[in-house]
């Protein structure tokens, strides 16, 4: 079936063998693999997917340089999702990429084995060595499970070894028997693995159940803590309560907690600027640099605290095993909607940024429910629109209390992030009813993990790696949408004697008067056209560009200035058609690339980008009416 | 254990403990083939013969519902987990 193994095994011992780690989710499996790499590992992605590839590198106590690769956790070889799909093509030596392994080790949560027996049996399989790895040691020693390790190792037809991913020296044991295996690896065979049918897997979990049952004494009771915790979070109301309550306290994290250091990364770029502005250089080169470069780049890495903070509090639940919860208790309120229950984290994390929301959909198995997913992650507030929505706020609504308690301009903010909501959950129902006919989708199945405190160590390794991806892309992506936009706002240079600023001359402009006509509606001015424009490499791009229209340098204030500027020259009807339009519109070419990226074709980019844009237009359209015939005009 | 006692897992109420009697997946209704379902419902540990019991459920329509299973606990909806028929456990 897969006779390309055999070669690569043969050919592969000049390079640092591979060692593949396989599980069910939740078994500790990153745990493991963070144990035994610490920083040693590089996160990429597999070629032509966005599958996260995970490799890292350690020296065995025999002096041994071997490459770990962790591979997406699975109940099967049958691979359901893209991320379960490199599972099994690593594993059967199917991918052209440099990982075919040479050792699989199959990781088992020691205290909850049963799935992950079965999965080493189907493993045995592929024709390659594999040996089984009892992960969390500890925690089933201390719950009274019993392992007769050799028995199991005889049953199972596999070397066994037991480790503790979290504690000094626990993974000593499996060390030493990957030197004691690689010392005389048997050549791989050919795979007699194919997809199994019910019938087999049937046979093949009561083959584990045995097998199961001859090696571990358990009481199969429930872990107690978990138990009691769930009697509260998982309670119907209760639950519900202390979901909403924990993502009360993450938006206010998010905005709260960042905001020092988010002004701090601000006023070191302001700096910069002022550095440029004060050399020798020529006129052009300065703007390059300060205008392009550095206002361009800053704008877009002034969100990395709250990225790094929204990322803290989904990795804590997540390693708590708190997330699987929450897609539990959420699954009927947005089915509702026609969105899956796991929908909930990737449209939870898109409030930060829908990049990163986007890609964690590859956790939906569904193919529809993905996409529908999706489609309507970049209509959740993202912290991008934040920038303009204050600006807009600040200059038009007034700040006083209404109700006696509640700030108006607050309570226009969060109207705001309602509307988005309302609209993704709409657009979502549409999808479903159009799209998909109103068909039942994927079946809602997760496994619930027990509760455990989540490790500092594993942590910081993965917000040191969440941060580094948002900020190559920065480096990336964004660092040459700025160029360009510069370019347009910049080129042609005005002519001598001008008297307008700069930009009133350049292509941006031109562009921003041929959209006259048909934001006319819309009460948006030439002004408001030109900043859209760039505003479309990054949402708060527009208000830097507000700023350069109305001749407004950078610095201290100059938020302030803009707002005072703009209160001064638009109606309140066309802030709020702004507002409206900024709730839905497309403005955003990294999502827009990462959409293309994640679904692999350009048709649902342009879905999005369409949907998006017409929604845009109508809100804003009905917006800027209806205030003017409220005399709002 | 009579057949007589038998329901689906679907049905059943907070607290029911059982023993899965046989996975019946033609059902109508299902996002999936019933082969397809009937892998996955195995891949999760519901076999003939684990003991199950239903430990939790959602606010709206008592769904979904998260089930004991052997070691492991699962969240399924009620939809699929008629495909489930078990048998009560005998009052201890």
């Amino acid at each position: 079936m897969n006779a390309g193994g055999i070669l690569t095994a043969a050919v592969a011992p000049a390079v640092a063998p591979v060692i593949a780690l396989v599980g069910n989710p939740n078994c500790g499996k990153t745990a493991l693999f963070n144990a035994l790499t610490g920083s040693r590992q590089k996160v990429a992605n597999y070629p032509g997917v966005t599958v996260e590839k995970k490799i890292g590198r350690l020296t065995t106590p025999a002096g041994r340089v071997l490459q770990i690769v962790d591979l997406p956790g699975t109940y099967s070889l049958r691979a359901r999702s893209p991320d379960e799909e490199i599972t099994r093509d690593v594993v059967l030596g199917r991918l052209q990429s440099d990982v075919n392994p040479d050792l699989i080790v199959c990781v088992g949560d020691a205290s909850n084995l049963r799935l992950a027996l079965r999965l080493a049996l189907e493993l045995k399989r592929v024709g390659r060595p594999v040996m089984l790895s009892l992960n969390m040691m500890d925690i089933a020693r201390k719950r009274g499970v019993e392992i007769d390790v050799a028995r199991l190792s005889r049953e199972l037809g596999v070397p066994v070894v037991q480790s503790v991913a979290v504690r000094r020296g626990g993974t000593d044991a499996l060390l030493g028997e990957i030197d004691r295996l690689l010392e005389d690896l048997p050549l791989a065979q050919a795979a007699d693995w194919h997809a199994p049918d019910a019938g087999e897997l049937r046979g093949a979990q009561r083959e584990a159940d045995r097998v199961l049952r001859a090696a571990v004494k358990s009481s199969g009771e429930r872990d107690s803590g978990t138990a009691a915790v769930d009697a509260v979070l998982l309670h119907p109301v209760a639950g519900l309560v202390v979901l909403l309550a924990l993502l009360f306290v993450m938006f206010q994290a998010v905005f709260a907690w960042a905001r020092p250091l988010m002004d701090v990364i601000q006023d070191g770029f302001t700096w910069l600027g002022t550095l440029v502005e004060a050399s020798p250089l020529p006129d052009l080169l300065k703007s390059f640099f300060k205008d392009g470069l550095i206002s361009g780049v800053g704008s877009v890495i002034v969100f990395l605290p709250q990225i790094v903070i929204l990322f803290f509090f989904i990795l804590v639940l997540e390693d708590l095993g708190y997330m699987a919860r929450a897609a539990f208790l959420m699954d009927r309120i947005m089915g509702g909607a026609g969105l899956h229950g796991r929908a909930f984290i990737p449209l939870l994390s898109s409030f930060a940024c829908a990049i990163p929301g986007i890609m964690s959909t590859r956790v939906i198995d569904d193919k529809r429910d993905r996409l529908t997913t999706i489609l309507v992650a970049p209509l959740m507030t993202c912290s991008a629109r934040i920038p303009v929505y204050t600006l807009i706020i600040g200059a038009f609504i007034p700040d006083r209390e209404v109700w006696g308690f509640v700030g108006l301009q607050g309570l226009v903010m969060f109207g705001l992030y309602a509307s988005g909501i309302a609209g993704a959950l709409g657009v979502s129902f549409i999808i479903k009813r159009v799209f998909w006919h109103g068909e039942p989708g994927e079946p809602f199945m997760l496994e619930l993990p027990d509760y455990k405190l989540p490790r500092v160590k594993s942590l910081a390794i993965g917000l040191w790696t969440r941060a580094t991806i948002f900020l190559k892309r920065a480096g990336t992506t964004i660092l040459s949408m700025m160029v360009l936009i510069w370019f347009l706002a910049s080129f042609p240079r005005p002519p001598a004697g001008a008297t307008e600023p700069a930009i009133s001359y350049s292509l941006a402009a031109m562009l921003g008067s041929l959209l006259q006509p048909l934001t006319e509606p819309l009460g948006f001015n030439w002004q408001i056209n030109v900043a859209l424009i760039p505003g479309m490499a990054a949402r708060e791009v527009a208000v830097g560009a507000l700023g350069t229209i109305y001749a407004i340098d950078g610095g201290e204030g100059a938020a302030d200035k803009i707002g005072q500027a703009i209160a001064g020259q638009w109606s309140l009807a066309t802030a709020l058609a702004l507002l409206a339009w900024y709730v839905f519109a497309p403005q955003c070419a990294s999502t827009l690339a990462v959409i293309r990226r994640e679904t692999g074709s350009w048709k649902w980019m342009w879905v999005t980008f369409g949907y998006m844009l017409a929604l845009a237009y109508a809100a804003a359209l009905i917006t800027n009416q209806v205030a003017r015939a409220l005399g709002a005009g | 254990m009579t057949s007589k006692a038998t329901i689906a897992l679907g049905n059943a109420l907070v607290g029911f403990r059982g023993r899965i009697r046989e996975l019946v997946v033609d059902k109508a209704g299902v996002g999936l083939p019933g082969l397809e379902l009937e892998r996955r419902l195995i891949e999760l540990g519901f076999v003939e013969g684990a003991d199950v019991e239903l430990l939790h459920q959602g606010l709206f329509g008592g769904d979904p519902i998260a089930v004991r299973v052997a070691h492991t606990t699962i969240a399924l909806r009620r939809r699929e987990a008629m495909a489930i028929l078990v048998t009560p456990a005998l009052p201890a």
